[in-house]
């Protein structure tokens, strides 16, 4: 067809655009605020730990996070991938706040440091990297240090409560003994180190006393360990913050708990005296912790809703029975690590039914 | 009972800012002509119409200038009066992507002369015809995807349990279904009552979100001054994709459209408010589909505002029109954020699928497309509309993995985009599903290919076989026939032939 | 020491015994190997890659004696599924078998066709129509681009043109 040449009437040029793909919108989270959440969640536990067990947390937190960023600045450049982006999204700062939690505080440096590099390189980056791991970095380090160095894994303080009994470390004693693995003159390890309420507890039933004697002593407060429940409350509120702005969901921590304290409440109500009650359990250990900040590491936990409460409950339930009928006195990191294998078996029986697919 | 509340809910869906207000506080801009109107003749499913007139000819406004052509198509009409000044191909934005189609091209005169013969047609009683009506007059689907309403509508009467009308319209910043049911609630009233005449529906649902006060107010008004027993109005939750096909019949009626099959298959209907408007103009005064609402909005627009836009209408003009470009636009947008898309220039016509055009400012969408790994954080599995595994789904999209991608449902993706907006590691999650269907769509051609290729193969040697067998049994059907026929008769031909022998030994020469 | 040995003996032989019978007697999941690799090829029974058909291909494949790059007309994304299948490392298709292709179809030239029939009864899917001293012809749709029928031909009549050319 011939077109007609009367031209047309004048306009502005047309404007030319850039093209991308639908949708346009923007996204409304990142992966670095979400790690940056986590760690304003774990802020007014790590204020408390502080208060009640001196600046060991904060010494070790440090170690094990030069250590966990070097190690993947390392392995990223023999991977020749983008090192800058990775080590910018802040979730090897988050493995090593969690593992720091983990660790006793009063450690020679090397032991964060081990811990680090063990969570990144082995557990996070061989994997394939963020997103990849199969197993929780935090706790796939700390059992191998937990398994590799029991007597310094185990060594812990006890909290500030104005009792006579408490030796004080100052700063810059933590420090020295972190780095030269030395104490102030005259003095032990053992001036020092105590055991933990959940050590205390398993060693008294294991001798066949009563909880309800256990439970009078002075290490034991309110529900939990003194001082150890005072942390407690502070995880719970960051958890609480973390479930109010949307970083997680209610399903993990709720299952972890039920999983925990349902048998908790059950065994104690049929004999009080072997078996500690739900109180007990909640407060003590990391199971706290474990329920809003380790149980719900997206990359390694179950995906779907329902999927996510099988993997939470047995979480509670492993980490249940190792206390109370295992070796050691907290389970979780065992719990964790086992429920991790178990994730893409839920995964797979757990997803929902597509819209407009009849049932299978 | 005018009042029909949805007693189901959405899964999934994403609750997004609106970005509504901006477009709705001025009322439709009506009345204009631009200079000149590029109309294509196949903007919309189905097949292409063809044209009757030729270069040079004058047209009027309403004019038809194409009849439909086989199959599901409708007719073309002069937006505006003027003269033909070419027909020839050209890029249009149609309802899922540019695409090349015959256009007219018509030099508008600014009379904006209507067609005489428009007004004297009236509307008849017979259905066919009335469906031949609509599908002359070039009514489409005016939600967006703009399929001809006439081959959607024919053949369901008697199938269909209820019409959905869908004013929902949850997408944000397109406001043209608000700004239509607010200034013409009547027409549309009457337009969803003729299409539930036509399709034979025993229940008309108007669907309108619930941020829509004023629209819900003024068709409620419409439908009780009415009274028609039909009619309903369904007021829906503020979700995104709420307006969607598939998940409105879940949301209004609990059952679900079959995969791969569309809502009439279960009895439903689901048009849009501004079809019904279209319908209604028609069915009173004649008029075929030559203008439609659209929003020209976005930050880099001026005077936000909804506008009755003639078929045709340059991009670029309209926008002018609303005072024009301001500032920076990082991206024009053809339908609204969620799943519109970009277009490459302002050169282009509007088309009856255009229900939006968002000119963008970097601030309002995304400009960043850098990713990280996935982090398993099941976000996008908890928003999509169609419960789907959208993290299972890109690692199958990825490695084009089409066992998995079956079993998965990619097919069942309505690419509403839900999903890219919450996964924090920002993956471009939606473009990756439409890239795998492009390649599931070429896998299971193939695919279809070579089982019929084996099965011709099968038949083929099974032909074969046959065949072999066939001339056995001939070859041994023959061998016993000679066998049991004539042992005597040999014998005796042999004896014969001993004989002859004899004979001629014997010195009786025989020839 | 000994209850540990026993208890852990005792385990391994019940676990073992549990997974033996769950092999023999569950019902299984998915058909054989063969199937399934036969699935992936595009079963035109062209020959192409040495065997008589793809069943023999697909067997020869699950047995290890052939390698997965001798399909030309699965091209690419069949070397690339059987390798992901076999767990082996997919490569370039074997350049000594030719650039058959099913994006490609035979087309007769009947200017020169002489009515053989030779190519109709080379074709392994009955697309080529024709009686003997009549003119033959392609049915694009059910031709698979094997190429079988492009040497049968004695006047060379036949070329490959683009299937959706």
């Amino acid at each position: 067809m011939n077109e007609d040449p009367t031209p047309s009437s004048a306009r502005a040029a047309p404007r030319r655009f850039e093209t991308t793909a639908p949708p346009h919108a923007k996204p409304v989270s990142s992966v670095p605020r979400i790690m940056r959440r986590v760690l304003y969640a774990l802020a007014p536990a790590a204020a408390g730990y502080t208060w009640f067990f001196g600046y060991g947390l904060i010494i070790n937190f440090v170690i094990a996070a030069v250590a966990a960023v070097a190690a993947e600045a390392a392995i990223l450049l023999l991977r020749r991938r983008p090192v800058k982006r990775a080590l910018l999204d802040g979730s090897a700062v988050v493995t090593a706040a969690l593992l720091a939690f983990a660790l006793p505080p009063l450690l020679p440096w090397w032991i964060p440091a081990l811990g680090g590099f063990v969570a990144i390189a082995l557990a996070k980056q061989l994997y394939g990297g963020l997103g990849k791991n199969l197993f929780n970095p935090a706790m796939v380090a700390y059992v191998l240090l937990l398994a590799s160095f029991p007597i310094l894994m185990t060594q812990w303080l006890p909290p500030r409560m104005g009792d006579i009994d408490y030796q004080r470390l100052g700063f810059v004693d933590q420090l020295r003994y972190s780095l030269f693995v030395e104490l102030p003159p005259e003095r032990t390890v053992d001036a020092y180190t105590r055991a933990t309420p959940l050590d205390m507890v398993k060693e008294g039933l294991r001798a066949q006393r009563p909880f309800q004697e256990l439970r009078g002593s002075s290490m034991i407060g309110t529900f939990g360990g003194r001082g150890w429940e005072w942390v407690g409350n502070f995880i719970a509120l960051g958890g609480l913050y973390l479930l109010y702005a949307g970083i997680i969901r209610w399903h993990i921590p709720v299952a972890v708990l039920a999983g925990l304290l349902g048998p908790a409440l059950v065994l104690h109500l049929i004999d009080p005296a072997s078996y500690p009650g739900p109180a007990f359990h909640l407060f003590s250990g990391a199971a706290l912790l474990g329920a809003f900040f380790i149980a719900t590491d997206p990359v390694s936990a179950a995906t779907s809703d329902r999927g996510r409460l099988y993997y939470g409950a047995g979480i509670g339930l492993l980490t249940y029975a190792i206390r109370t009928w295992g070796g050691y006195p907290d389970g979780l990191a065992f719990a964790v690590l086992l429920m991790n294998a178990a994730v893409p078996l839920i995964d797979r029986y757990t997803r929902p039914r597509i819209y407009g697919h009849a049932e299978r | 009972m005018l009042e029909l509340t949805p007693d189901r809910r959405l899964t999934g869906g994403i609750r997004l800012l609106a970005n509504k207000a901006q477009s709705t506080a001025e009322p439709i801009l009506r009345g204009l002509v631009p200079p000149e109107l590029v109309i294509g003749l196949h903007q919309h499913r189905g097949t292409s119409a063809t044209p009757i007139v030729e270069v040079g000819q004058r047209v009027a406004k309403g004019e038809p200038i194409a009849v439909p052509g086989p199959g599901a198509s409708t007719g073309v009409h002069a937006s505006s009066s003027g003269r033909v000044r070419a027909i020839e191909e050209r890029l249009i934005p149609t309802g899922a992507r540019l695409q090349n189609a015959v256009c007219v091209v018509i030099e508008t005169d600014g009379e904006d002369l209507p067609y005489r013969e428009a007004t004297a047609s009236t509307w008849p009683s017979d259905r066919a015809a009335q469906l031949e009506l609509v599908r002359r007059a070039g009514i489409a689907g005016l939600g967006g995807a703009a399929f001809p309403t006439a081959a959607k509508l024919e053949g369901v009467a008697g199938r269909c349990k209820a019409l959905i009308v869908n004013g929902a319209e949850c997408e944000p910043y397109i406001s043209c279904d608000d700004a239509l049911m607010r200034e013409a609630p009547e027409d549309i009233v009457l337009g969803v009552l003729r299409m539930a005449e036509l399709v034979d529906a025993p229940l008309a649902i108007i669907v309108i979100e619930r941020d829509k006060p004023r629209a819900i107010q003024a068709i409620g008004d419409a439908a009780r001054a009415l009274g028609d027993p039909r009619l309903r109005i369904a007021e829906v939750p503020t979700i995104y994709p709420a307006g969607g096909e598939r998940q409105l019949v879940e949301l209004l009626t609990g059952e679900e459209v079959p995969s791969g099959e569309y809502p009439i298959s279960i009895g439903y209907v689901c048009q849009n408010v501004g079809t019904a408007y279209a319908l209604q103009r028609l069915a009173s005064s004649g008029e075929p589909l030559t203008s439609r609402i659209v929003t020209v909005t976005g930050l880099g627009v001026e005077r936000p505002r909804n506008v009755e836009v003639p078929i045709g209408t340059p991009i670029g003009w309209l926008i002018e029109q609303c005072g024009g470009y301001r500032g920076d636009v990082a991206r024009l947008i053809h339908g609204g954020s969620m799943m519109g898309y970009a277009l490459p220039s302002d050169d282009l016509p509007v088309t009856k699928a255009t229900s939006c055009v968002l000119a963008a400012a970097a601030d309002e969408i995304r400009v960043d497309f850098e990713e990280w790994a996935c982090i398993r954080c099941g976000e996008c599995a908890s928003v999509c509309p169609a419960r789907l595994q959208p993290q299972e789904l890109v690692v199958a999209a990825v490695a084009r993995d089409f066992e998995d991608l079956d079993t998965l449902g990619l097919d069942d993706c309505i690419e509403c985009g839900c999903c890219d907006v919450v996964c924090p590691s920002h993956i471009v999650l939606t473009e990756r599903f439409r890239a795998a269907k492009r390649a599931f769509a070429q896998h299971a051609r193939r695919l279809a290919l070579s089982s019929e290729a084996e099965a011709r193969h099968k038949r083929r040697v099974r032909r074969l076989e046959a065949t072999a067998e066939d001339s056995r049994a001939a070859q041994e059907a023959l061998k016993a026939n000679v066998r049991a026929d004539d042992e005597a008769e040999r014998r005796r031909a042999i004896q014969a032939a001993v004989e002859r022998a004899r004979q001629r030994k014997r010195g009786n020469i025989e020839p | 020491m000994l209850t540990a040995v026993t208890f852990l003996t005792g385990l391994s032989l019940a676990l073992a015994t549990a997974l033996i019978a769950a092999a023999r007697l569950l019902p299984g999941r998915d058909d054989d190997a063969v199937e399934r690799v036969e699935r992936l090829l595009p079963r035109i029974q062209c020959a192409q890659c040495g065997y008589p058909g793809c069943r023999p291909y697909a067997e020869a494949l699950v047995a290890g004696r052939a390698d997965v790059n001798r399909c030309p007309p699965g091209g690419d994304a069949t070397i690339r599924a059987l390798a992901e299948l076999l767990g082996r490392d997919p490569r370039p298709l074997d350049p000594d078998l030719g650039h058959a292709s099913m994006d490609r179809v035979a087309r007769v030239d009947e200017a020169l066709c002489i009515g053989c029939n030779l190519c109709a009864r080379a074709c392994p899917v009955d697309a080529i129509v024709g009686i003997p001293h009549m003119m033959h012809t392609v049915i694009a749709r059910h031709c698979t681009g094997c190429e079988l029928c492009l040497p049968a031909c004695p006047v060379d009549c036949i070329e490959l043109v683009g299937r959706h050319a």
